[in-house]
């Protein structure tokens, strides 16, 4: 009973609290000053250039170092279609039948070292990232498909010309790690960025020890008048969570934005009370279950169908929230979009109905068909804690209720992707975390290898492809959810190319003097620290 | 002496070479590729070529006994190439790590020794007393207390203690500072590792140091010096203790040289920016210049240890000449 009445409090002080995070920035005049500390739950990143690296390790680092051509709106970060201008004046409308945008980019930007900041910056940036010169690489390329050509007829314009009308342009480039780079630089040495860092984001760059900090002084000279609120940051990284929990309890550190699990989000909560603010989402990212087709009996769809059957997700996800960063049950497309499917919708797919007993009956005879009952197999993992390892059990605890014995194989990340790429594993625990929510991309994640490179099913499908096709050239918003639906409907039902787990949930825990900054579903975007003040 | 010098840091270049080769190749078997883990570790969409800018970019397209002579071939002049992880020298980034690592080891040791060589020598000089039972009973509890978790109590208890007594829980600044920078800051950051460190280090240093004390008070020439009418602390100081100490000083010489790269886990509770950490770093992401150039670090220093425990045997042993 205590324990009950225990867990209630906590239960009702992050709700309290979330609460509170939620309203007061707005009501309250920001405060300038104060220097705040936040962890970056990494190692070193590999390099401090956001234009060829992927990891969040490297945007926590640097993103307040630098502007973006256009942002998601830090004060509605959790809007997936919500973007503003940084360094344009305002949001262009397409032209020539939506194939071309032309931004006006701002006067009177500098960047860190004086030297102004003009349209021909932002277009060799993004000249760099959509089409890099050879021996250059580009971590967003592959996103950029849609892009013709980037140019600047003058020292105010810039100008994206597609290769075709589509409605993921604006949400890629609204890419957080598209850092406006000075072009002198560029052209001069391209690897320049991955040591250094020159930006005309909302901070000065001050120091980096590899593997321990980053720092950053306020930019005097920053373009939205008035911030940034603070003096500086001081950046730590600490790769391991029980030293990133105690330095926010100790009050060492204000915060991290990657997330926490519920149970040091419940710990900080019970040891601090309301001396911390906690705000929770949805997050963009999720793990799949893929069955790789090029090994029997995953070759036959009656097979993955049973796998997707078993799956309670409608009493797992509940179940699993209370332990691990996973939250709500969703198809393909990210719980919060517009694209998204509606719980009816879902219901409809194999894997999501709500009979259980029914659908693992189902199962148990589609094994029989194939002739599979009782198989034995391995899920491949990767050794990280959240949430992978609570997925794959309870999706081998799960699997067991059809008779099915399996065991979990967990790999350090460099065998994982090489086990990955090679095709050697049987059923794997992928995962898809995208930059920002962009749902006709991100979707890809399933498209064939031969499409898109990180699909490791081992299948060829050319429907799937038309199907996507279609999708992604389809400009309006009703018609282009319906081609959402049968996308989803052909490639988790029809042919069962991945099982869905529950996606992710972002718990974000911080001093609740700070104050300004507001939850995304995504930890790489609105990390430039632009909006937020020290309540001291 | 000199010569002896000489010969044993000649020996010690095969023993580099065979490391070298060994790691050379039990890296190149570990399965995985540095530029999808960097690229694709936290799930972004990598290019095929932007694998093959990478990998071109860290030379990993160049035939393994090029890449080899190259690791070789650098070593020999001092130059460990760059990180393949991050693109910095290596040089630089074992520089910007030792600092710490070598700075709790000797923090650890003195600890270490402070504790054990007074307490080990009582022990034997009261064997199966009372107190002898309690140095034994805290060395058995320090060798089977792993550092880790030693390390993560002392948190919660410093943590604890400091939100009982001041009303807010309090640690050090978690952003190391160098000694030369802020020495009580930088005490404050390293002084709870060390002891954490220490304890375990000493509870064997202990039990050696007990070991070895009882054995040479049952020498004949003890016997005699007690024969003579000497008085107790001089035999113990003078005679017993520094005969002892040849065990000693082996152990704490090895010991010293694992802590330089081997507090990876107490590195990581305490947010240390460490030569361990960066070798557990190096291993994860397949970097394997860092890696290797950290092997040959650790070789390094365990032949100058085990070099600077020969000539202190010497010191310490009168009979003992170097040929």
């Amino acid at each position: 009973m205590k324990t009950h009445i225990r867990g209630l409090a906590v239960g009702l002080s992050v709700t309290l609290s979330a609460a509170l995070a939620a309203t007061p920035a707005l009501a309250q005049t920001p405060k300038r000053g104060g220097t705040m500390t936040y962890m970056i739950p990494a190692d070193a990143p590999p390099s401090l250039d956001g234009h060829k690296e992927n990891t969040f390790a490297t945007l926590h680092a640097t993103a307040p170092f630098y502007s973006t051509l256009i942002s998601i709106n830090p004060d509605n970060p959790a809007s997936s279609t919500d973007f503003v201008c940084d360094l344009c004046t305002e949001m262009p409308k397409p032209t020539d039948d939506g194939k071309t945008y032309t931004f006006k980019i701002r006067k009177g930007v500098k960047f860190h070292d004086g030297t102004p900041l003009t349209a021909a910056d932002v277009a060799k940036s993004w000249q760099y990232i959509v089409h890099p010169p050879k021996g250059v690489s580009s971590a967003r390329e592959a996103y950029m498909v849609m892009v013709d050509s980037v140019e600047n007829p003058d020292d105010e314009t810039v100008v994206f010309k597609l290769k075709f009308a589509t409605s993921a342009f604006v949400p890629a480039l609204a890419d957080p790690f598209a850092f406006i780079y000075k072009k002198d630089i560029l052209e001069k040495d391209p690897t320049w960025y991955e040591k250094n860092v020159l930006g005309s984001g909302p901070f000065k760059f001050s120091s980096y020890e590899i593997g321990q900090s980053i720092k950053g002084v306020r930019n005097p000279d920053y373009y939205h008048q008035g911030k940034p609120y603070l003096d500086g940051f001081n950046a730590i990284f600490a790769a391991k969570q029980s030293v990133r929990v105690d330095a926010i309890r100790a009050d060492r550190a204000v915060t991290e934005f990657r997330g926490m699990p519920p149970s040091a989000r419940d710990e900080l909560v019970k040891e601090l009370g309301d001396k911390v603010t906690v705000q929770t989402g949805d997050w963009n990212c999720v793990n799949l279950l893929t069955p790789n087709q090029k090994k029997k009996p995953f070759d036959d769809v009656r097979v993955r169908r049973a796998l997707a059957l078993a799956i309670d997700q409608w009493k797992g996800a509940p179940a699993l929230s209370k332990i691990a960063t996973v939250h709500t049950v969703g198809g393909l497309v990210f719980p919060g979009s517009p694209l998204a499917a509606t719980k009816e919708e879902l219901t409809k797919l194999v894997g999501f109905g709500t009979d259980i007993e029914k659908a693992r009956a189902e199962a148990r005879r589609l094994l029989k068909e194939a002739g599979a009952e009782g198989l034995k197999f391995e899920l491949m993992n990767r050794n990280v804690d959240q949430p992978y390892k609570f997925i794959a059990t309870w999706a081998i605890d799960e699997w067991s209720k059809i008779g099915l014995k399996v065991t979990q194989k967990v790999l350090p990340t460099g065998p994982f992707y090489e086990g990955l790429r090679a095709g050697s594993f049987e059923v794997a625990v992928e995962f898809n975390c995208q930059n920002l929510v962009n749902p006709l991309l991100d979707v890809a994640k399933v498209l064939p290898r031969s499409v898109y490179p990180e699909n490791y099913g081992g299948y060829e499908d050319p429907k799937l492809i038309e199907l996507y096709n279609a999708m992604l050239h389809e400009t309006d918003p009703a018609k282009q959810r319906e081609k959402m639906r049968a996308f989803e409907t052909y490639a988790l039902d029809t042919q069962v190319d991945t099982i869905m787990t529950p996606w992710w949930e972002r718990i974000i825990v911080a001093r609740s003097y700070m104050k300004g900054w507001k939850i995304s579903p995504s930890h790489y975007i609105n990390l430039n620290l632009a909006n937020i003040w020290l309540d001291k | 002496m000199y010569r002896y010098i000489l010969n044993r840091l000649l020996l010690s270049i095969p023993t580099l070479i065979g490391a070298a080769a060994l790691v050379f190749v039990l890296m190149r078997l570990i399965p995985g590729d540095i530029c999808m883990v960097r690229l694709g570790g936290s799930g972004g969409t990598v290019s095929p070529s932007a694998l093959a800018a990478c990998h071109a970019q860290i030379g990993l397209e160049r035939p393994l006994p090029l890449q080899f002579l190259d690791f070789i071939g650098g070593f020999a002049v001092g130059d460990f190439g760059t990180s393949m992880w991050s693109g910095k020298p290596v040089i630089q980034e074992i520089a910007s790590r030792l600092p710490v690592s070598l700075e709790i080891a000797l923090l650890a040791t003195i600890v270490a020794v402070a504790i054990a060589i007074p307490l080990g020598t009582i022990s034997a000089l009261k064997q199966n007393s009372w107190l002898d039972h309690v140095v034994r009973t805290v060395a058995i509890a320090g060798i089977a207390t792993p550092s880790f978790w030693l390390g993560i109590l002392s948190i919660l208890i410093v943590l604890d203690v400091s939100h009982y007594l001041f009303g807010h829980p309090w640690m050090p600044s978690i952003d190391y500072v160098p000694l030369w920078d802020d020495p009580l800051g930088n005490l404050s950051i390293v002084i709870l590792p060390a002891i954490t460190i220490g304890y375990r280090y000493s509870a064997v240093t202990m039990r050696m140091t007990r070991s070895a004390m009882l054995e040479v008070l049952r020498e004949d020439y003890i016997r005699t010096a007690r024969a003579k009418g000497l008085i107790e602390q001089l035999i113990v100081n003078r005679h017993a203790l520094k005969n002892a100490m040849l065990p000693v000083v082996t152990l704490v010489g090895i010991e010293f040289a694992f802590l330089i790269g081997g507090l990876v886990v107490t590195e990581q509770v305490f947010n240390l920016n460490g030569i361990g950490r960066l070798f557990v770093q190096a291993v994860q992401n397949q970097d394997y210049t860092l890696t290797q150039a950290l092997v040959m670090l650790t070789v390094a220093i365990f032949v100058v240890t085990n070099l600077v425990v020969d000539v202190l045997y010497a010191w310490l042993d009168p009979r003992i000449r170097f040929g």
